[in-house]
């Protein structure tokens, strides 16, 4: 865990204290709404549909018990007793009130955290892969990578006015868990010829209203070269991206507009540049921050026996149990997706137990995951009974993870100012419809994902079905996609037809569902690979049978 | 093309302090139920409920008008269903709803 240095306290600490001066003369009215609302957004405070709503950062979705609890005593004291992980590894709680965010944001500011960044047109909270420094596939950690990017972008004068908001993810796996491809920028972990590892540098990948997957800018980054080939791709797109029109201000349409080719070029100019003006990262500087990440001290591999499991624990460990790097060691992936809940809520009590779990027997690590789940990284397996025991008890051991219900959702319009329909609602009959965990296993490998709106926090593109809400002539309507992806093999989600109703839309994906059952080879190949088989005919006339019949006809 | 038929509308916003959904009323104050909003019934009652509802930078922010049907019984109700979800707040904890 990287702990503040004396000048992140220090700003963090003054940043709160300049809020707190913000608020005060926003309710004595010597700051007008259109000035003070720029001022809350950098401190991640908007105003939704019913309430407030304060978006507090997980930096690289690392967390300790200690920032669990606090996380918790927020959700208790200031908000309605629960908060809401989201799809950037970030919190965010639906009820605050103006006057108690500088208590908030102070409470945070003790545990080294902050709301800064989480708005605006800055470059947000870096994600990374959530199985950092615990994986099996893992070249290196990405996290000291992560937290160097966040150094350098945290409060970056020429940075803090860009066309348009920046997200940077980081993974250091070949297995891709942190989605590089729809990222502003995306850093894939590689090793050169000489074995030394270093990034692949993608960009001008996104979601939202177009979507794009990345391209290669660069092969092969050094390591010690990150921020001078950052700072120069942020140069160029600073300088280039598009600020007549907000929908066309992403540096995804700068590439698709000027090419990669071009804007290659011009991103290397701007580093051959900076390597003459910028110093190069200190290896002083790498060191500290790779050593606030050294992994625990992890146990020695036990002599004896495994335990007998019980099936309900071996169902648990099937499906959300992952390889760690030590055979003895596991990652264990909590789902916030009970059936019937709200994909990625959880109470003030169960982030507490979350958090007793990662002290006890998870070297004090915590982790949240952009699919809405927390992690326990490092757990020894011997302690898996006793885990699985304490979650059934706090409603938090659903073995659903990788299956039809971890669905991710945004809040959608039950919260969210820009929706335009309801995502939560359907993430929750979906989840009703198959609740049955031995129907969801048969199912496989099935990745749902809702947007409320064409932003796509919900990320519909890359889900294996995607959904989008939209508001159709006053009623909400929801259109499908097929065959994304979102991991080493990413692709943007086809759209199958015409959009569903609000009650035809879970019918429409049990059919779609039961269209990949009759349709697959043999169960082990997955909708994914079942649908990039076989194309999307069977699945659109599973969709559309009205439509199926007449063209037989 | 002929103008649009004017639907009745009413102005609503959100509490600054508590951000809470608040209706305009016919007294001239802002009340959390939209039974108590005041509904304009042309263009001019409308243009001057807004400015009138504007009146209060300070107390409530973002206020804006919104189209509302009106019921036999003259009850007012959101034309559209983000409105409708306003007044109710998120399905999905029934214990946060409100006017319920």
């Amino acid at each position: 865990m990287y702990d503040y240095t004396d000048f992140d306290r220090d700003f963090v600490n003054a940043r709160v204290a300049e809020f707190r001066d913000q608020v005060e003369r926003r309710l004595t009215g010597s700051l007008s709404e259109d000035e003070f609302k720029p001022l809350r957004l950098m401190n991640g405070l908007y105003l939704q549909l019913h309430a407030y709503m304060l978006r507090v950062a997980i930096p690289y979705g690392t967390l300790d018990s200690r920032k669990m609890r606090r996380l918790a005593d927020i959700a208790e004291k200031w908000d309605r007793g629960y908060g809401h992980f989201t799809t950037r590894q970030n919190i965010q709680y639906n009820w605050p009130k103006l006057r108690d965010v500088p208590d908030i944001l102070q409470a945070l500011a003790d545990v080294e955290m902050h709301a800064i960044q989480t708005s605006g047109n800055c470059i947000r909270n870096v994600t990374a892969d959530h199985f950092a420094g615990a994986s099996a596939d893992e070249i290196e950690d990405p996290r000291p990578t992560a937290e160097l990017i966040r150094q350098w972008s945290t409060d970056h004068p020429e940075f803090a006015w860009l066309p348009r908001k920046f997200k940077i993810a980081v993974t250091g796996s070949p297995n891709d868990r942190a989605v590089t491809k729809a990222h502003d920028i995306g850093l894939r972990m590689v090793r050169d010829e000489a074995g030394e590892p270093g990034y692949e540098v993608i960009i001008g990948g996104g979601l939202g209203r177009t979507p794009m997957l990345g391209k290669v800018v660069r092969d092969f980054l050094p390591k010690a070269e990150l921020l001078r080939y950052l700072e120069a791709i942020l140069q160029v797109y600073n300088m280039e991206g598009r600020r007549d029109n907000k929908y066309k201000a992403r540096i995804k349409i700068l590439v698709h507009e000027s090419t990669i080719e071009k804007v290659r070029a011009e991103v290397e100019a701007a580093y051959e540049a900076n390597r003459a003006l910028l110093p190069r990262v200190s290896p002083e500087l790498v060191a500290e921050i790779e050593a606030a990440f050294a992994p625990p001290a992890f146990e020695p591999a036990p002599d004896t026996a495994a335990p007998v499991l019980s099936a309900g624990l071996r169902a648990f460990i099937d499906t959300n149990v992952s390889a760690h790097k030590l055979a003895h060691y596991g990652i264990v992936t909590i789902s916030l997706k009970p059936v019937g809940g709200t994909p990625g809520d959880a109470t003030a009590e169960q982030m507490r137990v979350m958090a007793d779990l990662a002290e006890e027997f998870g070297h004090d690590e915590l982790r949240i995951s952009h699919e809405q789940n927390v992690i326990l990284p490092h757990v020894a397996r011997r302690h898996l009974p006793a885990i699985y025991a304490r979650l059934r008890e706090a409603g938090l051991a659903t073995a659903n993870v990788g299956l039809v219900s971890d669905i991710i959702a945004c809040p959608g319009m039950d919260y969210c100012a820009l929706a335009t329909a309801r995502s939560i609602p359907i993430a929750q009959q979906i989840s009703e419809t198959f609740a049955d965990i031995d129907r969801q296993r048969d199912i496989g490998p099935l990745k749902i994902k809702i947007s409320g709106c064409i932003n796509a926090c919900g990320h519909h593109h890359v889900g294996h079905i995607g959904i989008l809400g939209l508001d159709k002539a006053g009623v909400e309507s929801y259109q499908v996609t097929l065959g994304g992806d979102g991991t080493e093999t990413a692709a943007i989600g086809e759209r199958a037809g015409p959009g569903f109703s609000y009650e035809e839309i879970v019918p429409a994906v049990e059919r779609l569902i039961e269209a990949y059952l009759d349709n697959r080879l043999e169960p082990g190949e997955s909708f994914l690979a079942a649908y990039r088989r076989l194309g999307p005919d069977p699945f659109r006339a599973a969709l559309y049978p009205e439509e199926a019949r007449s063209d037989a006809a | 093309m002929a103008p649009r038929a004017f639907k009745p509308q009413m102005a609503t916003g959100n509490d600054l302090l508590e951000g809470d959904v608040v209706y305009f009323t016919a007294e001239g104050g802002w009340s959390r139920h939209i039974a108590e909003a005041a509904i304009a019934r042309d263009k001019e009652a409308a243009e001057a409920l807004l400015a009138r509802a504007e009146a209060f930078p300070n107390q409530i922010v973002g206020v804006y008008l919104t189209d509302v049907t009106i019921d036999p019984n003259g009850h007012a109700a959101p034309a559209h269903f983000r409105e409708d979800f306003r007044t109710r707040g998120p399905s999905n904890y029934p214990e946060h709803q409100r006017q319920a």
